[in-house]
Parts: C-alpha cells; structure tokens; sequence
C-alpha cells in the first residue's frame, strides 16, 4: 500500500509499448515509413495526454520525468521573464523537485517566497495574493501533496494569479490519473506530469504549456519537442504514457472505490489510542492514508509491517537518506518527535477491502509492540 | 531501509532481547534525544562488580532497537571494567555491521550502556 512511491506498470500499457523497442524502432524525426509511424504513434500518446488534462494536443511537451517538467516548467520561465522580474512565489511543502529548484534559482539571484501552510496542509490563496509583488513572474503551487494528500485550492490561486497576469505552475504529478484535472479550470499556464504515477512507465514525464507561454530550454540539441525539449524522444516510452493516460482518465470514477477503502482504512487506524490523522479530513486525495502514532517511530512500523507483507512509507528521519524529518510534516506544525512517528498508506486500484482489514488488524499489534518497548510511552 | 540491514540486525529487530525496564536498578543510562529520532534507556543491575541484569528501552528505528537488544547481550555478565572497552564498533560488528547512515544508533547503544556505569558509580559513590 505504497502507490505513491511508484505503481506498476498496467499490462495494457506494457503491450502497447512492446513493438516501439523492435519491429517499429523508429525515429520520430525520420522522414521514412517507420520514422512517420513512430511519430504518428507519439502524436496519439499527445492526444491522450492532453484529453486527461483537458489541454490541446500542441500544448503537451514529453520529458524525461516528472522531476525534470518541474525543472523545465520553473527555471524555463523564470529565466524567460527575468527580464520583467525575479521573484517566484511557492509554498513550503512542494515536492523537492519543485522546492531545490527554487533553492538553486535563488543562487542565481532570483527572490523566492516559501507559503507557510495550516496544519492540514492547505496553501492560503490570500497569502499567495499578499506575496505577489511587481517583480513576481511565477507562482508554483502543487495541486495536492503526495504526502499527506491535502488538495490545494488551485483554482482560486489559479484565478488570482490571472487577474494579475502571472504564469502560474502546478505540480500535478501526486493527482493526475486520481481526480479530475482542467487546466482551463484551475487557470493554469504550466502543469508538470509523470507516467510512472499513474501505471505508465519510469522515465518519461509531460509539461502543459498553455500556448503563448514562453519557456527557456534546459536542454538545447536538435530541436525536438517545439525547440523546447531536444533529445530522441523515448517513443515506447511515450506511447506507454498515451496509454495510461487514456486508462487513467476511462478509470476516473474508480476514485469512489479507492475513496471508500482509504475512508474504511483511516476510520479502523484512527481507533488505536494516541493516534492522529495527518492532513485535511475531507480536502483529501482518494488513495492516502497519513496517520502518525505517538511514542513511537515510523522505519520500526514499516519494518514490522514489511515482515507482515505489507508496504508502506513513513516521514520520519530514521527512514530517509539524509535523516531529515518530512519537511512537509515539519511545515505542518507538527515537532520533529511526531513527524517520526508518522505512517502513510496509498491505496491502488488493485487492494481490496480485505487488505484494507488486515492492516487493521496486524498494526495494532505493531504499535503496541513498539510502545511497549518506547521510553516515551508510559 | 531493509535494504542494508544485516540478517542479524533483522532477527535482533524482530526479536528483541531484554526488552523492559529493571525496576530497583543499579544504574540507568538515558542518551540520545526524541528529536532526532533515537532516544534509548539502559538500565543495569550490578553484582559483585559484574552486570548480572541488563535491560532496555528504546524509541528508534530497527537499527537503535537492534543495537540495544545487542548491547543488552554483549554486557550481561561482563565485569563493569569490560563492559566499559564495548565500542560502538563492538556492536557494529556483532550485528554483521550497520549501512553507514545507522552508524549513530551504535553508537547510541553503547554510550546507553556506558552511561548507566557512570550512574551507577555516582550512585554507590554517594553511599
């Protein structure tokens, strides 16, 4: 229950990938037959992308992840402005590829506001207001948080940040595939995207550029992808992402499923004593689960759950590379000792209520474990 | 994660020895800190200039739980002189050794252990 990390890839998507690494090995830019089929193939993978966001086919580039169409979407215009300005607006609980960018920009000599959020972990649309100053030529806000799964009022800063002409990005990589997304409605000019998200394939990911958005390149070469994105485009790559976005969007109403097992889930969690839900009760994606459990610590909860067979994430220091606390938890208000205590599920389309039961069952056992054993429980 | 943990670290994690506290201890060593992430608890029972109990609590990932659980069977029946030459190494090492990030956490079990001699020390000291 860990889909947040990544998902595996749909057979469907797989199939439809197979023929681009042999027998339609194309190159896109060739002019002869299987060049123009890969290319025919690529612009149909386009199409598809853009129907999940509601976007126009010439308005999607294709990346090499998720990481680098935030990159692409924040250094490219902010480079491209800055001419009229050098300040970015965004908040303190954005994915690192948004966060470190902003973080090197400003080496640059480029001005940054980080928004604090509430403890649900909602970005106010008037602070963002309040932020906005002449030399502003960017606002990035995600659309909702993979950690802890608050959904951002995108459309209300979306409509903000029109009425004072500001290109405005959103990192939809945590939603895409898991609720309904309009860029018209949410008023975007930008918006970052990842296949491996969403059943599609690692390694290639998606920009929307509202038309008239003017970006500088990251990379500069041949000239593919508008000039915008040079490189040999990852064609069964692409076309595994075509097809997961067409899936994702046939599979919308899934969400209800999902929604009910997460709500089950959140419900049977919560009954465990000195147990708290981390991030917004309804304003929530419909596959996470961020439950923090005092006295104790989230690597031995997931290590004891692993041992049970089942998957999960923690924000706790003790987990990560560089024994840092979640910097969204920390930005949620909650101290360090609880950010470590701090469990997420996400469900898939594949887990069943019976799997949602047996977390219920075997965690209390681990707390319990775990808190018999803490100090700090008494 | 699992990944660079020992098996020895594992089994240690999944079947911790020792575990609780020693209710008339001789000595007790608090280190580390919530904040971080570890904070450990050792308590000693002295006979005889020997360990004969040792006992822990511990709030921390696998390798703080595992490395207490170690220590708890390393010291037990040493004298307080060995007891006191345990290095962090020692623990690394019985556990088939730590991944480098998780070094601290031995090095917490060990100051765990040190720290309740000293109290123990102060403790007869008094007397």
């Amino acid at each position: 229950m860990d889909h947040s990390s990544t998902t595996p890839v749909d057979a469907a998507v797989t199939e439809a990938m197979l023929p681009y690494f042999s027998e339609k090995f194309g190159n896109p830019s060739s002019l002869y037959t299987i060049g123009r089929e890969a290319r025919r193939s690529m612009e149909e993978a386009r199409a598809n992308v853009a129907d999940l966001i509601g976007a126009k086919k010439e308005e999607i580039i294709f990346t090499g992840s998720g990481t680098e169409s935030d990159n692409l979407a924040i250094k490219g215009l902010a480079y491209r402005n800055r001419k009229n300005g050098d300040h970015i607006i965004t908040s303190s609980i954005e994915h690192h590829a948004v966060l470190y960018t902003c973080k090197y920009l400003e080496t640059q000599g480029f001005k940054v506001t980080y928004l604090p959020v509430s403890k649900e972990g909602v970005v106010n649309p008037t602070e963002v207001e309040a932020a906005i100053t002449s030399k502003t030529t960017l606002i990035s806000i995600m659309h909702a948080n993979p950690e802890i799964g608050t959904i951002q009022p995108v459309e209300e800063i979306g409509k903000i940040a029109k009425e004072k002409n500001i290109p405005f990005h959103t990192d939809a990589i945590p939603t895409a595939g898991k609720i309904p997304i309009s860029v018209d409605a949410m008023g975007v000019s930008l918006l970052s995207l990842s296949a491996h998200k969403m059943y599609g394939p690692k390694g290639v990911g998606a920009l929307y550029i509202r038309k008239g958005t003017g970006l500088t390149p990251l990379l500069h070469g041949g000239g593919h992808e508008r000039d915008i994105r040079s490189g040999t485009e990852n064609v069964p790559g692409i076309v595994g992402f075509g097809k997961a976005a067409q899936l994702a969007k046939e599979r919308l109403p899934e969400a209800a499923k999902i929604t009910k097992l997460r709500d089950s889930l959140i419900k049977g969690l919560l009954e465990i004593k000195d147990s708290y839900l981390n991030g917004h009760p309804e304003k929530r994606l419909p596959d996470n689960v961020n439950i923090r459990f005092s006295y104790i610590e989230g690597e031995s909860m997931i290590l004891n759950l692993d041992m049970k067979g089942v998957a999960a994430s923690t924000g706790s220091a003790c987990s990560s590379k560089s024994l840092e606390p979640s910097h969204v938890l920390i930005a949620t208000g909650l101290k360090h000792e609880e950010a470590h205590g701090s469990l997420r599920f996400t469900l898939g389309r594949a887990n069943t209520q019976d799997e949602v039961d047996y977390v219920i069952t075997v965690l209390p056992e681990i707390v319990n474990k775990l808190r018999m054993m803490s100090p700090l429980a008494r | 994660m699992t990944d660079g943990y020992s098996e020895k670290v594992m089994e240690h994690f999944a079947n911790p020895r020792n575990v609780g506290e020693i209710k008339d201890a001789d000595g007790i060593g608090k280190v580390g800190n919530p904040v971080c992430g570890d904070l450990m608890w050792i308590y000693i029972k002295v006979k005889d200039n020997r360990l004969e109990d040792v006992k822990f609590k511990t709030f921390g990932c696998g390798a703080a739980i595992a490395t207490s659980s170690m220590i708890t069977e390393m010291a037990k029946g040493k004298t307080l002189e060995e007891a006191l030459e345990i290095t962090r190494k020692d623990v690394a090492e019985a556990l088939d050794g730590l991944p480098p990030v998780k070094m601290h956490c031995s090095n917490l079990a060990a100051d765990g252990l040190h720290a309740a001699i000293k109290d123990y020390h102060e403790r007869s000291g008094k007397k």
